[in-house]
């Protein structure tokens, strides 16, 4: 599975630190500049996806385990939800974020941090959890030749060495 | 853009349409960046020329890469194609010219974002003010949409014999002692002098 090119396994392990820098960056700088959960998240689950495409699945599946991309995947709209129960909780309306902090600013950084965290937490968990399920299927299906949609035959049988000759 | 969608169309190999759609997205992510969109090209270059190209490969490897051949051109699909495009297209005629100030869309809400949200929100970023806090109610119908989706595909594919699912332990240790008893006896074949 693990792909032998050793070029691609360098420049891979010296990108995918930058990419999830670059994640971060776009996650929490969203309010500033271009970005936000959403691209943070995509960008995020892609330096997870280029790994398992130059390590294997089962190195990346290491790194990253299906319950946790499961329990990310879910987290993420809980703390959507729940930033919306909050306020409610604190006595504004449903994701009116301005009764979490005195000033309005405040309040409204808070909330929409908060939200865009999530926001990014489902949008990687997804990508990761459809990508991994995706390979994960590929891999069990294997007998299913690419190209033909046939089976492969069961491989020849090893060519019995005669002893005597 | 022109030229790869008609080059899309011709291809039979289902690979190269990958790549060709991924490069789509990308000339159209560049085309939102003429038009200074820049959140909705970062969303497009992204998602468009990066995830789904991967996916769509994905799924490639699960199914075929060759495109079946129809023996005949499929007339009615082609005139309905050709005739939702020619309602489309009469329907920009009515549109107003790019970059209109008087258009509608500039007269509406658009205004309001824009002298209030410094104030009533904060970030300099109004697309995040409006997406985040204006809209906040269709971003977390999104993300709801986002997680539906991959719960989807969850359901649909991620049961079967999932090898990456949290199994029980006895039935993990089954399959590896199952794996075990394959490369061992892999190994012996390979061992024993031809």
């Amino acid at each position: 599975m693990m792909i032998e090119k050793v070029l691609l396994r360098v420049v891979a392990k010296l990108l995918i630190p930058a990419i999830l820098l670059f994640g971060l960056y776009v996650q929490f700088h969203g309010d500033f500049g271009p970005g936000g959960g959403f691209q943070a998240g995509v960008i995020f689950a892609v330096a997870f996806i280029l790994y398992a495409l130059i390590f294997g699945i089962d190195m990346a599946r290491k790194v990253i385990s299906a319950s946790f991309s499961r329990a990310l995947l879910a987290l993420g709209v809980l703390v959507y939800g729940g930033t919306g129960v909050a306020t409610m909780m604190l006595g504004g309306e449903y994701l009116s974020y301005n009764v979490l902090a005195g000033t309005v600013h405040g309040a409204q950084h808070i909330g929409i941090f908060v939200v865009e965290l999530g926001v990014g937490m489902t949008v990687a968990g997804a990508m990761i959890t459809i990508f991994f399920t995706f390979s994960g299927h590929a891999r069990d299906a294997l007998p299913f030749r690419r190209g033909k949609g046939k089976r492969i035959e069961a491989p020849a049988p090893p060519l019995k060495v005669e002893e005597d000759t | 853009m022109a030229v790869t969608a008609i080059w899309l169309v011709k291809l039979r190999n289902l690979f190269a349409v990958v790549m060709l759609s991924g490069i789509y997205s990308l000339f159209a992510a560049a085309s939102y960046v003429v038009m200074d969109a820049v959140d909705v090209a970062f969303t497009e270059a992204a998602v468009g020329a990066g995830i789904s190209t991967v996916l769509m490969l994905g799924t490639l490897s699960l199914t075929t890469d060759e495109e079946k051949v129809h023996k005949k051109p499929p007339l009615t699909a082609l005139v309905l194609v050709l005739l939702t495009g020619g309602l489309l297209v009469y329907g920009t005629l009515d549109m107003p010219r790019y970059g209109d100030p008087n258009a509608p869309i500039h007269q509406h809400v658009a205004n309001r974002f824009i002298e209030k949200s410094g104030d009533e929100v904060g970030p300099p970023n109004i697309v995040t003010s409006v997406l985040a806090s204006y809209r906040g109610y269709d971003t977390l119908g999104e993300t709801a949409v986002v997680f539906t989706a991959a719960v989807g595909v969850l359901v649909i594919i991620g049961r079967s014999k999932g090898r990456w699912m949290p199994k029980s332990k006895t039935a993990r240790r089954r399959r590896d002692d199952e794996d075990e008893a394959v490369t061992s006896e892999a190994k012996k074949q390979e061992d024993t002098p031809s």
